[in-house]
């Protein structure tokens, strides 16, 4: 019966537990996934390619609220100003065709009322980045709680929310977005909750899945056993422990929103013209595909770098948050 | 002694599962008494831990507690009377949920867990965790819980409490992260601690500075515990009283001392003989023979003698409830074996049955060929 019986008198309780701590590298926080990511070269590219897209968003957010469009303008005349100069369909710079020479005036050319499209990109980041944040947040928040309640209490509730959720699940969601946005409204506000609304279950699943196996952690139950609420313990104990795939999804589904979105803004839903939106310009240019392929090519590529590096991104999180894969 | 702190009445807690009903805890009493560590001894899956979340009111669905009656401190934690219709319905006077949540859990009864591993997130930092619960169950400002949670680190023999609180519990070693869950335990003070196994996940040195820092401070706080383990020298170690467990239900309640050398119960002889004692010297150990049954369908009469090696015919019918056994009548030992005179139900003229721990073939079959 040596066990515990005698305790090494003397010797001060705490000296075995000393060792092994300290130095340990933590492996959580904000700053340990942003060494991870860096050391990975494509998420670096993605990381690159996403700041990129949104500082050009934010100067373009700022020429437009405190420069009145004044830097934009100051460099490329705009047709609105100057009616007579107006030139359509423009080919890029150093390009010709049946329009006319491109100049160095409109690097990209111009669209089929004169205006410059790389002005048009330009702003056009603006409603991708916002609409891809904004949705999905709306999904992120929203899929987030249900699939945490969910998981957490199971039984009934989770029953009920989660056929609620399959239920938006089952309906194709570009429809969905479309008759959500013809029984509200077509403009852009719309489309982000109602593209977030069909992002809820992608969340609501990821989490949930999570949530079953945290709940049943000691630690949970020792919450539980410290009465602590329950709010409180799916806010600060449940959704932090399960919380790194669905950054991941959210990563990877801010470009699927944006693509959701430009797809709308296509179909004319979302961004209503004069508003400069990528998709809008796509659905513009589909007239003009012969004359000027162009003005389809450079709003396509911005979509397509733009959705590309959101992915790249994504992808690097996962591997810099999956302790799995160590490198 | 004067009223027990908690009191605990023929409590019954059980598991609706789709093969039908286990009945985890089946009718289990004790009492505990302000400063004094009791306890609750037995093989896994006796019920001991579904015995102390019901003490919380914790147990999760498909359990439920369906019968019996806890009291601390005066109040009832959970109660049943009779209905309108017949059927049992909570007492008036049982704690509604809020109430458990917001006085009793954690500030007047707080839980020790089996796994100091798996007790504390690993997404905050221990200090965070701890003051906040400090902060949640004492109403004290962020800074006020800050500096006690320091000073609860520092007592339970953390060193370097200060910068040790900014850490995560994977920086800690299971030891120091059992420390700090006792910490947490103790930090509100409460009057009863329930400590699950907390000992089991460490090692053998670890464990008696544990045991050792727990008496400590119980002697300072002057807190009452309730000990699981399936460990007889911790229970030699540390209790001041023990009820032994086997399926659900406490077969011998005695203060320390008399378990050990009068053990009443065959089981308790049992489970001490499976076991090497530093007052005995023995050739080799004489282990338990078979498993413990089902607790969804308990053998009938005595629920030990599939097992029990002075297994009779009458231990089959016959189910006996704990009775005092005590020499003086002081009410301190009491056992549920018919062996004894104090039940009178014909033990020494039934026939002895073959039983897993008599040699017979029939494992886990305790009939015998007879009633031709």
């Amino acid at each position: 019966m040596a066990t515990g019986t005698e305790p090494q008198t003397g010797a001060s309780p705490t000296k075995d537990d000393e060792s092994g701590a300290g130095e340990v590298e933590a492996r959580v926080g904000l700053r340990y996934t942003l060494r991870q990511v860096k050391r990975d070269t494509t998420a670096r590219i993605g990381i690159y390619t996403v700041g990129f897209v949104t500082l050009v968003a934010v100067l373009a957010s700022l020429d437009y609220y405190v420069f009145d469009y004044g830097i934009a303008e100051a460099i490329w005349y705009s047709p609105v100003q100057d009616p007579e100069q107006v030139r359509r369909l423009l080919p890029p710079v150093g390009m010709e065709n049946q329009y006319g020479q491109g100049t160095l005036e409109h690097p990209m050319g111009t669209d089929h009322r004169g205006r410059d499209i790389l002005g048009r990109l330009f702003y056009g980041t603006r409603i991708a980045i916002t609409v891809g944040f904004m949705a999905t947040v709306i999904g992120l928040v929203g899929g987030t709680l249900i699939g945490a309640v969910s998981g957490y209490y199971g039984g009934w509730i989770d029953d009920v929310l989660q056929r609620v959720t399959e239920t938006i699940y089952a309906i194709p969601f570009l429809v969905l977005v479309i008759a959500f946005m013809t029984a509200f409204g077509r403009d852009l506000s719309f489309a982000m909750i109602g593209v977030g609304i069909t992002s809820v279950p992608v969340f609501n699943r990821l989490i949930r899945s999570r949530v079953v196996s945290v709940r049943e952690e000691d630690y949970i139950e020792a919450a539980r056993a410290a009465g602590v609420k329950d709010r409180n313990i799916i806010l600060r104990h449940v959704i932090p422990n399960s919380f790194a795939p669905v950054l991941v999804q959210a990563t990877l589904q801010i470009g699927v929103s944006i693509l959701i979105v430009a797809g709308l803004s296509f179909l004319g839903f979302g961004a209503q013209p004069p508003t400069p939106s990528w998709g809008q310009m796509l659905s513009a240019s589909r007239n003009y595909m012969l004359p000027a392929p162009t003005f389809s090519l450079f709003p396509g590529i911005a979509i397509l770098i733009t959705v590309i590096g959101f992915n790249i991104l994504g992808d690097g999180l996962q591997d810099a948050l999956d302790p799995r894969i160590n490198n | 002694m004067s009223e027990p702190l908690l009191s605990v009445e023929n409590l019954k807690t059980q598991f609706f599962t789709e093969d039908g009903t286990v009945r985890a805890v089946d009718g289990i009493s004790f009492d505990v008494y302000e400063g004094e560590i009791v306890g609750l001894v037995g093989e896994s899956g006796a019920g001991k831990s579904v015995a102390t979340s019901s003490l919380l009111r914790l147990v999760d669905s498909p359990g439920e507690i369906v019968g019996g009656e806890i009291t601390f401190k005066g109040e009832t934690i959970f109660g049943l009377e009779e209905g309108a219709g017949g059927e049992p319905q909570p007492r008036d006077d049982m704690l509604s949920e809020e109430e458990m949540r917001k006085r009793i859990r954690g500030r007047e009864i707080a839980i020790i867990f089996q796994d100091p591993m798996e007790s504390l997130n690993p997404v905050f930092t221990v200090g965070g965790q701890l003051r906040e619960f400090i902060e949640i169950n004492r109403d004290l400002s962020e800074e006020a819980a800050k500096e006690e949670a320091i000073d609860m680190l520092r007592e339970v023999g953390i060193p370097a409490p200060e910068s040790r609180y900014d850490e995560y519990p994977h920086q800690f070693s299971g030891g120091m992260r059992q420390r700090v869950l006792i910490a947490m335990a103790l930090a509100c003070q409460p009057d009863l601690i329930i400590a699950d196994e907390p000992t089991t996940a460490l090692d053998v040195t670890v464990e008696g500075q544990i045991l050792e820092m727990v008496r400590d401070l119980q002697e300072k706080y002057d807190t009452s515990f309730i000990w699981v383990t399936h460990d007889m020298s911790v229970v030699a170690e540390i209790c001041d009283r023990v009820n032994v467990m086997y399926l659900g239900e406490i077969i011998e309640h005695a203060e320390v001392d008399d378990l050990f050398y009068e053990t009443k119960h065959p089981y308790t002889q049992a489970l001490l003989d499976s076991m090497p004692r530093p007052d005995r010297t023995v050739h080799e150990l004489d282990p338990i023979k078979g498993v413990m049954p089902e607790a969804i369908d308990p053998p009938s009469g005595c629920r030990f003698h599939s097992r029990c090696p002075d297994a009779r015919e009458v231990c089959r019918e016959v189910h006996p409830e704990p009775r005092d056994l005590s020499d003086e009548g002081e009410e301190t030992h009491s056992a549920a074996c018919v062996k004894y005179d104090a039940f009178e139900v014909g033990y020494e003229e039934s026939r002895p049955i073959e039983t897993e721990a008599t040699g017979g073939f029939s494992a886990g079959l305790t009939e015998t060929e007879d009633g031709e």
